[in-house]
């Protein structure tokens, strides 16, 4: 028993921390302690990435197989709490001086942290659902935190209601499950598959159950709150769901489709493909018309996260591995991208039209300079990191001889370059219009800059973290 | 010197790190250092790339100057040359310290420019050296980050659209190509294109959704690399973005563009089509040569209707790049040859008609061919120059312009006599469209009062003017100092090529028996 805790003591800290947070915020100073709960946020979040990183290798399994800790889940929380200690840190100036840093946000932050930490460990339909609803109900909560504006507020609502209907389809789909293989457990379930086919029955749970999870990476056809939810937020919280949410769904995603369904990959690759296929051209094409860049990162992320279907797609251990690839590098580059978006203001307001970055690089070369970085990797074009990501996935898609996959993802990215290329094209050839205010953020300069560079270092060196990802892809598919 | 190529991808990046992060300011002065600066990293470029042809032994027909790291994700970076790579790379740095002369007078954001052309630079060089697949797509690639900028930042009225036109149309063209590359890479488990170059691709015809697929595998890698260098070429009727990017570019991203981008069409033909998909080169080898041959009659033709000058010239390039395809499709040592030698010669004459085009924009900003005439009364030596250019265009006898047409011409007419004939008809339009160029721009009385005040060429254009004007004539009586390098290595790519027909041709008749 004391083993099964030491196993979720980091979940189980961030937790104590949370609670203890909240006790003293309320006790004390309300709204004033935030930005010292803040700090400490960030601080338990990069010494529990610390930690987790440096935890020896080997899987445990905790609560008789409740709970999973292996090199794979390592990875998956690694990047959560960093991509989250960055949101953190980059979200602080914007919302307080928007007067929206309230002491609840860091430690809603907090308590989504500890459900996406929970998410990628389960090792059972109910570990599962508790991590997920979990880590749903702070963003709902976080996603309205603007209570006196009607676009977070409807932001916050929308979410919740196709978050709830999504849950419900989860719940359906494990009902099923669970009737069909007498198991809750994914080792018990992965037998009762067994490898001559699915019955019936699962084949239904294995539907729902990835209807559920869909809705929560935003891949099409269940994508349609992405876009209002993103534009309604504020832009911190955005910026919070376009990384770490979605790098927990997607690592979510891998460990029910491999654990638990991991012999009947030819059935739940057909709907993967179809998803990712489905996501990359709505993606592409919907954001082309869009002026308002928070819902064109909206769709720009949808559109990747059909890239990291590519890689679950395939069903192999290397797809698995593009994956994480996929998503750690996707992650970087968006925290670099909104850290740019953060600083957009004119007025002291912020500010979504992109037409406002009218010649914005004659008059802030460097940040211009980052940004179109971050475009062009974002789009996929080579040297940059981001075109290796893709690399990986469209390699893991070949390799598993689903070419026409990518194929078609390359095709989806050609489309998808227009509207990274609109960017570039208003900061460097645009006429000149009113500007922008100029911001002088030092955290948000270091983080813009600080992910170009990692676009354009990384392509010398990477420094182990395709290493991680084929351990942990191994542990995963057996 | 071991790492001498490296040395060559680098320098010009090094160069444009240090204008990047070092020179601040945009008075006269700084813009001044920025141009010298770029001038001194592309001319010491071309001192290390004297090294390289120097100690480069022709008749082996391996790669040279080899050298392999490992990099990320299990990839390698290798980069090495042959005799069909390494006149590429002179090519290239021999033309990018003119390059850097003629935008001289640009006074528009000058050190983004000249980072961007040195940017540009490392990748060209990039794309001739590579001998890993991914580490050619990355540099074929990449060219078009920079290029989409300089069109779009210091290029004409119409550059938005196109630098996008030129971005999209290439990008999606070369996706493609990644996936086939991809394929390659399951198929035969390596990257490393020496490896490839002896790995036997699958020939045996398969149905795919109901198409019989004859030359199999082979035949849809090919069709991929195909859409990538075809466009790149580029070949009718995948052209339209050529004349569009470069009427927009300014001039001296029009000379990159026609002198060098190109080229890498041509170069990925027989880096990779031709060596390693003989069986699907030799199925679809009279389609490229139709193709050619349209292309060379039709977008004469085209160059003829034109008013702009750059456009013309645009135009005559597509249709010089029709000899190169034809050349190379003909796939015997005369064509090959006389494919490389054309794409060499096109880079200087191409390179100077643009420069030409250039120095008259610079004095009266328009390139309407009927706000000229007369030319020759103010600009003498300008009018020299054009001429010599003119008819190394054409092709006349005794310029470089000549070998390429006359060898491609006598490598085709070996496979294909009518693919020829129509093809010859092209020289006779190419003399047309030039010379009435010539005679509208140059020639006639100076009535016009614009031009009354023009004055000829300073001793900076002359300077410019005349490296081209050299290699052009020596390359014209002198052609063995091309053939002489590229002659080993294609006679070794056309050995291959051949035992690969054969052996595809006994398994044929193996499998009919």
């Amino acid at each position: 028993m004391s083993g099964d805790l030491n196993t979720i003591l980091p979940e189980i800290m961030l937790s104590v921390f949370a609670m203890a947070a909240l006790l003293w915020g309320v006790y004390t100073g309300k709204d004033r302690t935030a930005p010292a709960i803040l700090w400490a946020t960030v601080a338990v979040f990069l010494a529990l990435a610390f930690w987790i990183g440096t935890s020896g290798p080997g899987t445990d399994r905790a609560f008789d197989g409740l709970f999973v800790d292996d090199a794979f889940s390592r990875f998956s929380k690694v990047v959560i709490l960093l991509s989250a200690a960055a949101v953190l840190l980059m979200g602080e100036g914007y919302m307080a001086k928007r007067d929206i840093l309230r002491f609840e946000y860091p430690i809603l932050v907090a308590l989504s942290v500890v459900g996406m930490m929970v998410m990628v460990s389960a090792g059972n339909l109910l570990t599962l659902y508790m991590g997920l609803e979990l880590q749903s109900l702070s963003l709902y909560v976080i996603a309205a935190l603007r209570r006196d504006s009607v676009k977070s507020t409807e932001a916050g609502l929308k979410y919740f209601v196709l978050g709830a209907l999504s849950s419900g389809l989860l719940l359906y789909g494990m009902a099923l499950t669970y009737g069909y293989s007498g198991t809750t457990d994914f080792e018990g379930i992965v037998v009762a598959a067994g490898s001559d086919g699915l019955s019936v029955g699962l084949l239904l749970g294995l539907a729902f159950i990835f209807t559920g999870l869909a809705f929560k990476v935003s891949a099409v056809p269940f994508h349609m709150w992405t876009p209002d939810v993103y534009e309604g937020a504020p832009t911190p919280i955005t910026a919070f769901f376009a990384t770490a949410p979605k790098m927990a769904a997607m690592a979510l995603f891998a460990r029910v489709a491999h654990d638990a369904f991991g012999g009947a990959t030819a059935e739940w690759g057909q709907i993967v493909a179809f998803m990712s296929v489905a996501s990359m051209f709505l993606g592409a094409i919907a954001a082309i018309g869009q002026r308002n860049i928070k819902r064109l990162m909206a769709y720009s992320s949808i559109a990747h996260m059909g890239f990291a279907l590519m890689g679950l797609a395939a069903g192999t251990a290397l797809g698995v591995e593009a994956m994480l690839i996929y998503m750690a590098i996707y992650v970087t580059m968006n925290i670099g991208t909104f850290a740019f978006i953060l600083s957009m203001e004119r007025d002291g307001k912020p500010v979504t039209d992109i037409a406002s970055l009218n010649m914005y690089a004659k008059r802030e070369p460097g940040k211009a300079l980052a940004m179109l970085i971050l475009m062009f990797s974002l789009a996929g074009v080579p040297p940059l990191l981001g075109f290796f990501g893709k690399f990986a996935v469209l390699q893991a898609a070949v390799a598993a001889d689903m070419i026409w996959l990518a194929v078609a993802g390359v095709i989806a990215s050609v489309i998808g370059a227009f509207y990274y290329l609109r960017i570039i094209y208003f900061m460097y050839f645009g006429e000149e219009g009113e500007p922008l205010d100029p911001v002088r953020s030092p955290v948000l300069w270091a983080f813009l800059m600080g992910s170009a560079a990692v676009m354009v270092l990384g392509i010398g060196n990477l420094f182990g973290v395709e290493g991680l990802a084929t351990a942990a892809a191994e542990t995963l598919v057996r | 010197m071991d790492n001498l190529i490296s040395i060559l991808i680098f320098l010009p990046l090094i160069g444009a790190a240090i204008l990047g992060f070092f020179l601040r300011g945009d008075e006269p002065a700084a813009r001044r250092n920025a141009k010298w600066l770029a001038l001194i990293a592309t001319s010491a470029t071309f001192l290390f790339s004297i090294a390289l042809i120097g100690g480069f032994d022709p008749n082996d027909t391996g790669f040279q100057f080899v050298e392999e790291r490992e990099w990320i994700f299990g990839l390698t970076y290798k980069v090495g040359v042959d005799g069909i790579s390494v006149l590429f790379v002179m090519l290239t740095t021999f033309l990018m310290p003119i390059t850097i002369a003629a935008c001289w007078n640009v006074e528009h954001r000058v050190k983004e420019y000249m980072i961007a052309f040195l940017v540009l630079e490392s990748l060209m060089i990039g794309v001739f050296v590579a001998l890993d697949l991914v580490l050619f797509y990355l540099f074929f690639e990449a060219g078009l980050i920079p290029m989409f900028l300089i069109i779009g930042i210091w290029g004409g009225k119409a550059r938005i659209y196109a630098a996008f036109k030129f971005f999209l149309y290439t990008f999606l063209g070369s996706v493609l190509m990644l996936v086939a590359m991809i394929t390659m890479y399951i198929d035969a488990g390596t990257t490393d294109i020496p490896a490839l170059l002896n790995h036997r691709f699958g020939s045996e015809t398969f149905s795919l959704m109901g198409f019989q697929i004859v030359g199999g595998l082979q035949t849809l890698l090919w069709l991929a690399f195909f859409a990538s260098f075809a466009v790149k070429m580029p070949m009718w009727p995948v052209h339209t973005w050529l004349p569009d990017a470069h009427v927009q570019a300014p001039t001296a991203g029009s000379v990159v563009l026609a002198a060098i981008l190109l080229k890498m069409g041509g170069y990925g033909f027989l880096r990779f089509s031709l060596p390693m998909f003989p069986v699907a080169s030799d199925l679809l080898a009279p389609l490229v040569l139709w193709l050619s041959a349209i292309a060379i009659v039709y977008t004469s033709l085209v160059a003829l209707a034109q008013s702009d000058m750059k456009k013309l010239i645009a135009y005559s390039s597509v249709a010089h790049m029709g000899y190169v395809t034809m050349g190379i499709f003909a796939a015997n040592q005369q064509g090959i040859d006389g494919a490389i030698f054309q794409m060499i010669s096109h880079g200087f004459i191409s390179g100077a008609l643009f420069l030409c085009v250039g120095v008259i924009y610079d004095r009266m900003h328009t390139r309407e061919i009927d706000a000229y005439g007369g030319l020759v009364n103010r600009m003498p030596a300008y009018a020299a120059i054009f001429m010599l250019f003119t008819m190394a265009n054409v092709g006349l006898p005794g310029t470089s312009g000549f070998v390429g047409e006359f060898l491609t011409l006598m490598g085709v007419f070996q496979v294909n006599t009518w693919v020829a004939l129509v093809a010859t008809a092209g020289v006779i339009l190419s003399a047309s469209y030039a010379l009435w160029l010539y005679r509208r721009v140059v020639f006639g009385d100076l009535i016009k009062e614009s031009l009354k005040s023009i004055t000829d060429m300073g001793g900076r254009e002359r300077a410019i003017f005349a490296p081209l004007v050299v290699m052009t004539l020596l390359l014209g009586v002198y052609p063995s100092l091309v053939t002489d390098i590229i002659g080993p290595s294609v006679g070794a790519l056309i050995e291959g090529y051949q035992t690969a027909l054969a052996d595809f041709d006994a398994t044929l008749r193996v499998a009919q028996n």
